[in-house]
């Protein structure tokens, strides 16, 4: 099996906290990997130290089965073929639906974005995501004047714009409709079926039972249990530790 | 018709200095308290080459531009780390630095006795030395940093400033180092400023530190906020109202004295007024 992301020993420590403790995973290429574990056991905070937001204190991450990287800035995630969504949505609010997805998409030299604006490459590619979701038609509207659910959706098509290899939509389901829940499981399929690697940190079993490949638990930063959903979520000390039941 | 002439002008140039200030703190949201310094930088370093040099205005000019630019470069490499608070109080303090370098560098600023008798724009045998001559010359250069701003603000390099405004970390994960792009503006916006301050310098004919201080800072701030932060015309129709406003008072019965304090006063009562009920401005897209 080739993985698409590695951490070796992968360590986050707050205040003598250990977040992230001594953390060695894979998460394998092309796959729906789900991070399940109780609150404060550090999926979010994993997530966060793959993609640069805080940084690694010991240990290391592999992209690709090749390159070990012991310290990721957030501007070297898009190179690294990653991106993300947040727990709590992040999206531009005091700008246009459509320039939430076309900053994303434009030139990312100093200079060179000086002289570009954008192409009809663009336009298109902002469009097919905004409709993908929903929000074409909203395009020319502020993000802040849209509901709780669709900027959930726009920073999930923010996040399909990039094109990157593996995307981390961290809890995407949180607040949204019967019917947004569906179209971003919809979305997280289709991303498997082209090759992607997509990354779900969420609670709710019974969408990690439906979408998930793969499973990996956490428990106080460490590991508690990985492997197939059905064996993973059958798992005694998964139940105990986190389930419940 | 001098009168008038002197107004239209006055507000040229702080027209220049309020987009200048809003591509920062409207765009970038970076609210900054130091762009008088800037102003003076341009003002002092083109005073001084055209009066002691003799160097023609626009060399001087450019020069005064240049150099505020490096002194931009410096700053914003240090500024670029912070924001929100942290980077108001961090060109407060700039502002103090440079205040006081200009009231003390007395054997090159003069100190407080200032600079007198700087004199008016010439090139190639045409000089602005009157006032509506000199008004064609500060609406040309209106002109030209209006369209920088829009060429600036319009590009992809203008959308990602605006993202930075909005989210600095959610768009660094995009690929984009913010920090750079936060420099390049404070450079391009503190160079705008100083052109405005050598037009102000050879205009007045006379400056000293007293233009340059931090209440200048807070009347531009205060033109940027009124007008409406993020817009470009925004900051145009601010000067316009806050350069007026003191005049009109004139007219309504206060003594020149009075009305100066007013000013102030008006100043500060706008800003609050505005904060409570229009915190985007007259013409602003962006609330802070």
């Amino acid at each position: 099996m080739t993985y698409a992301l590695q951490t070796k020993n992968l360590s986050k420590v707050f205040g003598g906290v250990h977040a992230v403790d001594h953390l060695s995973i894979s998460i394998p290429k092309g796959k729906i990997t789900g991070i399940i574990g109780p609150n404060g056991s550090g999926k979010t905070t994993l997530t966060n130290v793959l993609t640069g937001f805080h940084s690694i204190d010991s240990g290391a991450l592999v992209v690709g089965g090749e390159k070990e990287y012991e310290r990721i800035h957030s501007y070297d995630v898009r190179n690294l073929g990653m991106t993300r969504t947040f727990q709590n949505v992040r999206v531009f609010e005091q700008m246009s639906v459509l320039d939430n997805i076309l900053v994303v998409l434009t030139e990312r030299g100093l200079f060179a974005s000086l002289f570009d604006s954008h192409t009809t490459f663009h336009k298109n590619t902002a469009q097919e995501v905004l409709t993908r979701v929903g929000l074409w038609e909203k395009r020319n509207e502020n993000a802040v004047n849209l509901s709780y659910g669709q900027r959930k959706l726009l920073e999930i098509a923010r996040a399909l714009a990039v094109n990157a290899d593996v995307v981390f939509f961290d809890e995407p389901y949180a607040g949204l409709f019967p019917e947004m829940v569906k179209l971003v499981s919809g979305i997280m399929q289709e991303l498997r079926e082209t090759g992607k690697t997509v990354v779900l940190i969420e609670h709710d079993m019974a969408l990690i039972r439906e979408l998930c490949d793969h499973v990996i638990v956490l428990e106080a930063g460490k590991l508690l249990a990985e492997g197939k959903p059905e064996e993973v979520l059958a798992d005694s000390k998964v139940i105990e530790a986190y389930l419940g039941a | 018709m001098e009168y008038i002439f002197h107004l239209a002008i006055l507000f040229s140039l702080f027209a220049i200095f309020a987009i200048a200030l809003d591509l920062v703190a409207g765009y970038t949201g970076l609210i900054s308290v130091c762009h008088a310094a800037f102003y003076g930088i341009g003002a002092y370093t083109t005073a001084l080459l055209v009066q002691s040099v003799g160097l023609n205005f626009f060399f001087a000019l450019l020069i005064g531009m240049l150099l505020t630019g490096i002194v931009a470069l410096i700053l914003g490499l240090v500024f670029s780390k912070f924001k929100g608070d942290y980077y108001v109080l961090g060109t407060l303090g700039f502002t103090y630095i440079a205040y006081t370098v200009f009231i003390n560098w007395q054997s090159v600023t003069n100190g407080p006795l200032g600079v007198p008798g700087i004199p008016r724009p010439e090139i190639f045998g045409l000089s602005f030395s009157n006032s509506w001559s000199f008004l064609i010359l500060s609406a040309i250069f209106v002109g030209v940093v209006y369209a920088l701003a829009r060429f600036v603000v319009s590009s992809s390099f203008g959308r990602v400033l605006r993202a930075i405004r909005e989210d600095e970390e959610a768009i660094a994960i995009f690929g984009y180092r913010t920090s750079a792009f936060k420099l390049l503006i404070f450079i391009i916006s503190a160079m705008s400023a100083a052109l405005g301050g050598g037009l102000l310098a050879s205009y007045l004919t006379y400056i000293d530190p007293g233009t340059f201080g931090i209440t200048e800072s807070i009347f531009v701030l205060s033109i940027v906020i009124l007008g409406g932060l993020g817009s470009l015309r925004g900051p145009v129709v601010g000067a316009l109202i806050l350069v007026l406003l003191p005049e009109a008072l004139r007219f309504v019965g206060f003594s020149p004295d009075i009305a100066a304090q007013m000013r102030v006063l008006i100043y500060g009562l706008l800003l609050v007024i505005m904060m409570r009920y229009r915190p985007q401005g007259l013409l602003g897209e962006y609330k802070l």
